[in-house]
C-alpha cells in the first residue's frame, strides 16, 4: 500500500481529471439528451428521424470509436479544440484542460446523450397521455407542455435509469485515459510500472475510490429521487 | 382577453353558431367512427351529447379542440376554421376549454398551480393575478380549501371540480365535456354536476357528452342522440326523453330508463 500512500497526491490529481470529464459529460449529456429526447418525441418528423438517427448512430458505435473520432479525425475536417487551454493550478501540480481533453470529453457528451435520451423517453412514456392533452387543452404549445407538465413528471420516471447512465459515464472517463488524459487509469498503470510487486494493492485502491465515487451518485439520485417525490 | 371584449361586444352573437361542424367523417381503420356529422352550437347553448358506447361521441367531443384529426370536413370556432397545427392551435385550444373524463389533473402541481399553469403560461398573466382568479374559481367550485394540496390527495369529484376550475381560469368561448362524471363514485356525482348546472345557468356554452340523464333534463337545451359514429336525432330534451323519433333512440332510451 505504501506506493499508493506515497503518490497520493498524483492519485488525487488523476481523479481530479476523471471528475472533471465526468461532471463535464454529465451535465453537456444532460442537455443534449433532453433535446434528443424532446426530438423524439415532438411534432416534427424531420426532427422525430434525426432523433432516432442519431440515437442509432451513436448507441451501437463503441465508445472508443466516438472518442477516437473526436481525438484524431475530426480535426482533419477543421473541427479542432485548440481554442481550449484552461489551467487550473492545484498544490499538486496543474490541471490542464487542453484540446486532448475537449476532444475527450466532447466525445463522451455525445456518446453518453443517446443513453440519456432513451432513458429520457421511457420517462416521458410512463407519464399518461392524459397529461399532455390536459396541457394542449389549456393552449400550450409543444414546448410548453413538455417544459411544464410532461418532463417534470418524466424526469421523476427517470431517474434511476439516469443515475445507470451516469454511473456507466464516470466509468467510461477511463477511456479518456486511452487518448491522453491524465486521469485515474493512467495514474494506475504509471504507479503499477513504478512498483509492480503492489499491483493488487493498486488496482483494489483503485478501485475503491471509483466504488466510493459511484457510491456518491448512486446517493445524490436516491435523493432526487425522494425531493421529487409527490404525495 | 380580446376573446371576451368580442362576445361582450356580441352579446347572443351574430347568429353565427359559435361552433359549426359540416361534413366531418372519420375512420380508424375500417371503422367509421364519424359519420357526416352536421352540428352547430350557438353562443351560450348547452348541447349533451348521448348515446351508446362507441358512438363516437367522445370523438366528436375531441375533434372540437382537435385532440382528435378528421378526415373530412369542416370545424369552425366563432367563424374560424380549426387551424392545423403549431401556435394558432394552440392559441385556439385556449379559447376551449375541456374537461376528461379522467381528471387529467396535472399530477405534480398543486390543486392551484393546476389552474393558474394556463392563464401564466398562455395567457401571460401575472402570478399574482392568475392566483387571485384561480383561487375565486376555486372557492367557487368548492374545492377552495385544498388550493396547496397534490391531485392524488384529493376524491375524485374535488379533482374534477378543480378540472373545471382550470378550464374556466382560461375564459373559454366554449366549454366541452367528456363524460365528466363516467369515472365517479355516485355520490360525487352531484357535486360535479352542480358545479355544471350552475357554469350552464351561467350562460357558457356547453358541449356535454355524458350518460347522466338528470343533467340533459335540466340543463340542456338540446340533445343530439349518436349511435354508430352518425347523429341520429336532435331534439328539446323535453320531446326526446317523451317522445323520441328513431327507433333507435327510442332503444336506446328503454334501456337506460327502466332500471
Amino acid at each position: 500500500m505504501d506506493v499508493v500512500w506515497e503518490h497520493r497526491e498524483a492519485i488525487a490529481l488523476a481523479f481530479a481529471y476523471t471528475v472533471l470529464l465526468f461532471l463535464i459529460a454529465g451535465v453537456g449529456s444532460t442537455i443534449l439528451g433532453t433535446l434528443l429526447a424532446g426530438m423524439r418525441v415532438g411534432p416534427i418528423p424531420v426532427l422525430r428521424w434525426a432523433g432516432a438517427g442519431y440515437v442509432t448512430l451513436v448507441r451501437n458505435t463503441p465508445l472508443v470509436i466516438v472518442i477516437i473520432f473526436f481525438r484524431y479525425a475530426a480535426p482533419k475536417i477543421d473541427l479542432k479544440f485548440n481554442f481550449i487551454d484552461v489551467v487550473i493550478p492545484t498544490g499538486a501540480g496543474d490541471i490542464r484542460l487542453n484540446n486532448i481533453f475537449a476532444a475527450c470529453t466532447v466525445g463522451l457528451t455525445m456518446y453518453t446523450a443517446a443513453f440519456v435520451c432513451e432513458a429520457l423517453r421511457s420517462g416521458i412514456n410512463a407519464v399518461p397521455l392524459g397529461q399532455a392533452e390536459a396541457a394542449r387543452a389549456v393552449g400550450m404549445p409543444f414546448g410548453g407542455v413538455m417544459r411544464h407538465v410532461v418532463l417534470p413528471q418524466a424526469f421523476r420516471a427517470s431517474i434511476p435509469p439516469l443515475a445507470n447512465v451516469q454511473i456507466a459515464l464516470i466509468k467510461n472517463t477511463t477511456v479518456a485515459g486511452a487518448l491522453g488524459v491524465a486521469e485515474a487509469f493512467v495514474r494506475m498503470r504509471g504507479l503499477i510500472n513504478i512498483d509492480a510487486t503492489a499491483r493488487i494493492p493498486i488496482f483494489i485502491a483503485f478501485a475503491a475510490i471509483f466504488v466510493v465515487l459511484v457510491e456518491i451518485i448512486s446517493f445524490a439520485a436516491h435523493r432526487l429521487e425522494r425531493r421529487v417525490r409527490v404525495a | 382577453m380580446t376573446v371576451q371584449e368580442e362576445s361582450a361586444a356580441a352579446p347572443g352573437g351574430t347568429g353565427q353558431p359559435l361552433v359549426r361542424l359540416t361534413g366531418v367523417q372519420k375512420h380508424y381503420g375500417n371503422l367509421h367512427v364519424l359519420k357526416d356529422i352536421e352540428l352547430d352550437v350557438a353562443r351560450g347553448e348547452v348541447v349533451v351529447v348521448i348515446g351508446p358506447s362507441g358512438a363516437g361521441k367522445s370523438t366528436l367531443c375531441r375533434a372540437i379542440n382537435r385532440l382528435e384529426t378528421i378526415d373530412e370536413g369542416d370545424i369552425f370556432l366563432d367563424g374560424q376554421p380549426l387551424p392545423q397545427e403549431g401556435k394558432a392551435l394552440a392559441r385556439l385550444r385556449a379559447d376551449v376549454g375541456m374537461v376528461f373524463q379522467s381528471f387529467n389533473l396535472f399530477a405534480h402541481k398543486t390543486v392551484l398551480e393546476n389552474v393558474t399553469l394556463g392563464p401564466i403560461k398562455v395567457r401571460k398573466k401575472s402570478k399574482a393575478e392568475a392566483d387571485k382568479r384561480g383561487k375565486e374559481l376555486l372557492d367557487r367550485v368548492g374545492v377552495g380549501h385544498q388550493a396547496g394540496k397534490y391531485p392524488a390527495q384529493l376524491s375524485g369529484g374535488q379533482q374534477q371540480r378543480v378540472a373545471i376550475a382550470r378550464a374556466l381560469a382560461m375564459d373559454p368561448k366554449v366549454m366541452l365535456f367528456d363524460e365528466p362524471t363516467s369515472a365517479l363514485d355516485p355520490e360525487m356525482i352531484k357535486e360535479v354536476l352542480d358545479v355544471m348546472v350552475d357554469l350552464a345557468e351561467r350562460g357558457m356554452t356547453m358541449i356535454v357528452v355524458t350518460h347522466e340523464m338528470g343533467f340533459a333534463r335540466t340543463a340542456a337545451n338540446r340533445v343530439v342522440f349518436m349511435a354508430d359514429g352518425a347523429i341520429v336525432e336532435t331534439a328539446d330534451p323535453e320531446t326526446f326523453f317523451t317522445n323520441p323519433e328513431s327507433d333507435r333512440a327510442k332503444d336506446f332510451l328503454g334501456k337506460i330508463l327502466k332500471h
